[in-house]
């Protein structure tokens, strides 16, 4: 599995969405953001991106008082997911408009929908904006 | 639904609460307790989520899921109480609502939610629907954490013929849930397999990239199973212009090459392309990684790929480019470390990068480039750094010094000396927490190098003495060590007065059960060699003390001088160093008396405030409730008032030193500490022959029981000296009036109990083998890159170096094979596992391989002549645009397929046809019958549904061999 988690994290450490990729308890989950929001959100402007934690990597990047954190596999290109990250920031932007946080807070799901195309079984299966967001524009239309 | 309900879902539809008011509410909600606190907004919202949910009308029931889901993700609140309820929105004619029952079900449930198997009807419907983004839903589901072995089981079939569809969209979503399916259900492997590697060869990019990202992970588990993909593989890594789909394959690649020495020589050449020409950081990144990893026999190749490295190590302003660049060599192989070296400047400074993380890896790529010619340098240069760094990272500097030196039985220490005295070094160092190690490494040292054992015993002395140590409970192992060495080795000591006073200060009741269990018995050896030595120097006049101490007894240990005892004799040069310091501790212990100065000081008054102080410490323990220590506090008790016994009332120096019983009592005791321990091999017990009519299974069972207790409290190399000690102890007690006998009572139990002593031979002879010389230092080979880089360290860290030591490297004794130096940092490796769905690929793999191999032998190894042959449809030609996001998306159009879609009248036709494939089906089914534990009619009836299609696909693959 590449991908193991994404997880929307605001400064405050409030979690804003969290999609994994392999199944977890809500304890664990609990414990796991906590321990990498612990670890990341108190890192600075002048180091890496890349945290290593436990037996992954987290992969995070900062927008505006969002924090995306990525938890992937040690093997994991580190730049790829970078990428990742930023197709996936573009994506909302394009379909948000000056994407904030109260845009994923409003509409979670269609943070999730557009995270389900994007990423399959932990694997990035889709990287064109438009095409992410056609499914989600058809139910729009269909509302 | 009945009456009951619809009365508050009317009301509910009405005046429900949307999403958007539960958010604004929690949002509103910042107390922190009361009405207005988030967990009662929450647990309201749940109370009005439970009556709404189980309304009939479809969107009531919708926004309450999506109010439950909403919750769930993001404050963890547990909603196992309605798992059934994200069921009932499946079938949903609202496209909407069904996307948000998936959804719920994908993000809430668990492979064992008790209402899954509900779901497999409608995943079923929705997989077979010809409306895309219904199946799309079902497969994302299917591909989700939330799907179980029973799902993919029924539904592998569906899945299959998905994989082939023409609906591009459908076709990428149903070749990423394969692997879903697969770890799953390893049998579906025989169903999809063959449509899954079809897919490599898709016209359409997005279904490559799905299926390229499923055989990277499928190949991280097991790469031996897809080496016969690897022309399919090599192909995208030729002709693919996108770097996701790149990354992928290297990845493939990396873990397939060193398996198939071949298959690297082939593939060197397009990655050091990729490396060359692509602009994308991340792909030269990974084809970086790819050369260091698997082509590393290929030096130019790791040449260009350190060439790039190099731009990553130069970003000043990027420190993910800096930390990538150190990650990038350390992944290099240890022939390669010429290029660590060039590149040291860099990661000697990144050791003071702001973040932690670039400092670690630099870290680790210093130690990589220790040898024997610059350890101590480095060692102190790290060991400077550590005392400028934050806890943690201090404790890594020094576990990594420590690994580094421990390494292969302390092969790059040439000077024991220096580093003993770093460990002493270290032991103080304010955020140590590596006492386990060091522990460990002192008494290692002790038993196995003889000639550090004069600073070894300085070096405990010094941690000894100082009092400020004992309240730092993570050293209490290197104290209990520095104990030990000082007993054991104490002819080595300067002062043995000093270090009976060191060993009894009052704060050494600060330190735990186990380390005072060995002050107290280093106590009882001091003490005898002080008795011993006291009537030695008697016998034989002031200056005999520069013979070897006890006579012949003691003649084993050649060098035991060390026992100084004036200030006007000649000392050997290194008690010559510590001259004044020894001077102020002549000093205190003999403030009474005016011979010390010319006699030594061991006079009968040291011995006789020696004794006092260790009756007057040792008294209370007698009543303490910790039996080791009250067992060793009455051993040495007893032993002196056994003395006293024999002297009577009048215990003065002349009735002393003339009474011949006293003589021998202490002999005897001074004996039985005589031998040297040496390191004891951990498989020595197993080479004793256990005699005939001697059970070691039976009645011990509850010996663990008992013994549990004491266990827990002893240190880990604690067992290498309580027994020797232990046995003395019994011995003694039992016979305390007549302990001149103690000896042959000794001799009498060994025979008594010879499986419990290791065979007299075989220690003797290790005895003998003592002094085995170790390999000359300078051959381990430091060539003249290690000088190199002594060479920049010494004018990167000019202020640190101290002049260069030359001493002839000590003797390190090794046993046999077996034994390493333990360290608590030793890595475990991961042995691959062998795992069903490994074993079924390769059975699949394997029904159609024998053709390819075949040809793969008389074919040549050319991919255009491959393309030309192949029998897919032309490629697309809007390949280009690299590292553009787009570029997976906008090529679909050339996804018309060229086979039938229906697979099972392919797989009918296909059997027919070739009559040759139809016997090879035969024998896979025998195969399958043998080898897999149930064959139940339904899933045989697959197994041929599958054969079909493979056989077909089988003649397609005419270049697949041209690689090899």
């Amino acid at each position: 599995m590449g991908i193991r988690f994404v997880l929307l994290v605001n400064k405050q450490g409030q979690t804003r969405l969290a999609q994994y990729y392999e199944y977890l308890t809500l304890e664990e989950r609990r414990a796991l953001e906590g321990e990498i929001v612990r670890k990341c959100l108190t890192r600075t402007e002048q180091q890496c991106s890349f945290v290593e934690h436990r037996n992954y990597k987290v992969v995070y990047r900062r927008y505006a008082s969002l924090f995306f954190l990525v938890g992937v596999d040690n093997e994991e290109n580190e730049l790829a997911v970078l990428e990742f990250i930023h197709l996936f920031v573009e994506t909302m932007d394009r379909h948000f408009g000056n994407v904030c946080e109260l845009d994923i807070m409003f509409h979670l799901e269609k943070a999730h929908f557009m995270l389900e195309e994007m990423v399959m079984n932990g694997c990035v299966v889709e990287t064109s904006k438009s095409n992410i967001l056609a499914p989600i524009q058809l139910m729009d239309k269909a509302a | 639904m009945a009456g009951s309900s619809s009365g508050p879902s009317l009301m509910d539809s009405l005046f429900q609460r949307t999403l958007d008011d539960l958010i604004k509410s929690l949002r509103s909600a910042t107390a922190i307790s009361g009405a207005d606190s988030p967990s009662l907004v929450l647990s309201r919202a749940v109370d009005d989520i439970r009556r709404e949910i189980r309304a009939s009308d479809q969107t009531t029931k919708a926004i309450a899921l999506q109010k439950l889901t909403y919750i769930c993700a993001l404050h963890g609140v547990d909603i196992s109480w309605a798992a059934f309820h994200p069921l009932e929105l499946l079938p949903s004619p609202i496209f909407l609502h069904k996307k948000l029952g998936y959804l719920a079900a994908s993000l809430s449930f668990s492979p064992s939610t008790s209402v899954l198997p509900l779901a497999t009807h409608q995943l079923r419907k929705d997989l077979s629907s010809p409306c895309d983004p219904a199946a799309a839903l079902a497969l994302e589901f299917l591909s989700s954490p939330a799907a179980s072995a029973d799902l993919a089981r029924d539904l592998c079939v569906e899945l299959s013929s998905l994989l082939s569809s023409t609906r591009p969209r459908i076709r990428v979503k149903s070749t990423a849930a394969s692997l879903r399916f697969f770890t799953l259900y390893p049998d579906s492997v025989r169903v999809a397999f063959k449509r899954l590697v079809e897919n490599l060869e898709c016209a359409d990019q997005r279904v490559v990239s799905a299926a390229v990202g499923v055989f990277c992970e499928l190949s991280a588990v097991d790469p031996k199973s897809y080496l016969p993909l690897a022309p399919e593989f090599y192909r995208i890594l030729v002709d693919c212009r996108n770097n996701w789909i790149l990354i992928k394959v290297l990845k493939i690649f990396s873990r397939l090459a060193p398996l198939e020495p071949r298959l690297a020589k082939r593939i060197v050449d397009p990655v050091c392309d990729h490396l060359r020409q692509s602009s994308a950081k991340s792909l030269v990144f990974e084809c970086i990684r790819t050369v260091f990893t698997s082509l590393d026999g290929f030096d130019d190749a790791v040449k260009l790929g350190v060439e790039k490295l190099g731009e990553f190590l130069a970003s000043e302003d990027d420190p993910n480019l800096r930390y990538l660049g150190l990650k990038g060599l350390s992944m290099l192989q240890p022939i390669h470390l010429w290029a660590v070296e060039e590149s040291r400047e860099i990661v000697v400074k990144s050791l003071g990068d702001p973040d932690s993380n670039i400092q670690r890896e630099a870290l680790h790529l210093i130690v990589r480039m220790v040898s024997d010619a610059n350890l101590i340098e480095i060692s102190t240069i790290l060991l400077n750094y550590a005392l400028k760094s934050d806890p943690e990272f201090a404790n890594e500097i020094l576990g990594e010094i420590l690994s580094a030196c421990c390494r292969n039985f302390y092969e790059l220490v040439v000077d024991f000396d220096w580093y003993v005295s770093l460990l002493g070094d270290m032991s103080r160092h304010p955020h140590c927490t590596k006492g386990e190690d060091i522990e460990h490494h002192l008494v290692d040292i002790g038993l196995r190098v003889k000639d550090a054992r004069p600073e070894l015993v300085r070096v405990a002395r010094d941690l000894l003495i100082d009092p400020a140590l004992l309240g730092n409970p993570f050293i209490c192992r290197i104290l209990s060590a520095a104990a030990w060495v000082s007993g054991e080795y104490v002819e080595l000591s300067r002062n043995p007065v000093e270090l009976v006073e060191a060993l009894l200060q009052p704060r050494v009741s600060l330190l735990p059960v186990s380390a005072r269990a060995v002050y107290i018995q280093s106590v009882f050896k001091v003490l005898i060699f002080c008795l011993h030595s006291y009537l030695e120097q008697d016998g034989a006049g002031p200056l005999v003390t520069r013979d070897p101490v006890g006579g012949s007894q003691m003649s084993e240990s050649s060098d035991a001088v060390m026992f100084e005892i004036s200030s006007n004799c000649s000392f050997d040069s290194r008690i010559g160093l510590e001259g004044k310091d020894n001077a102020s501790n002549v000093q205190r212990a003999h403030t009474s008396n005016d011979s010390a100065e010319t006699k030594g000081f061991l006079t009968y008054d040291s011995l006789k405030h020696i004794l006092d102080l260790i009756e007057m410490s040792l008294n209370p323990l007698v009543e303490c409730s910790e039996v080791e220590l009250q067992e060793r506090a009455r051993n040495i008790l007893g032993f002196i008032s056994a003395l006293q016994k024999v002297q009577g009332s009048d215990f003065d120096e002349e009735g002393f030193r003339r009474d011949p019983r006293n003589c021998k009592l202490i002999t005897v005791m001074a004996d039985a500490f005589l031998e040297d321990l040496g390191p004891v091999s951990a498989n020595a017990q197993g080479r004793v022959l256990v005699p005939d009519g001697v059970s070691l299974r039976d009645d011990l069972s509850d010996l663990d029981g008992i013994l549990e207790g004491e266990r827990l409290e002893e240190p880990s190399s604690a067992p290498v000296f309580f027994k020797r000690s232990d046995q003395l102890s019994e011995a003694q007690e039992e016979d305390l009036p007549s302990l001149t006998e103690s000896k042959s009572l000794l001799a009498e139990h060994r025979r008594q109990h010879e499986v419990y002593y290791l065979p007299k031979e075989s220690s003797e002879a290790e005895k003998e083998g003592y002094p085995r010389a170790n390999e000359a230092p300078s051959s381990v080979g430091h060539g003249h890159i290690a000088e190199g880089s002594i060479q920049d360290l010494i004018k990167l860290t000019k202020e640190s170096l101290g002049p260069r030591r030359t001493k002839p490297r000590p003797v390190v004794v090794k046993l046999d094979e077996g034994e390493s130096v333990p360290t608590a940092s030793s890595l475990k490796s991961v042995e691959p596992r062998d795992d069903p769905l490994s074993g079924v690929v390769r059975e699949v793999l394997l029904q159609d391989g024998d053709e390819p191999t075949t040809s793969r032998r008389i074919s040549s190894g050319n991919p255009s002549r491959r393309r030309s042959k192949g029998t897919m449809i032309p490629r697309s030609t809007g390949e280009s645009a690299p590292h553009s996001d787009e570029n997976l998306g906008d090529l679909q159009k050339g996804g018309r397929h060229h086979r039938s879609h229906s697979h099972r009248r392919q797989g009918r036709d296909g059997a027919q046809s070739r009559p040759e494939t139809e016997d090879r089906g035969e024998e896979g089914k025998v195969s399958h019958k043998g080898s897999h534990r149930s064959n139940h009619p339904r899933r045989h009836r697959r197994k041929e549904e599958a054969e079909g299609p493979l056989n077909v696909i089988q003649q397609a693959p005419p270049g697949q061999d041209l690689l090899l």
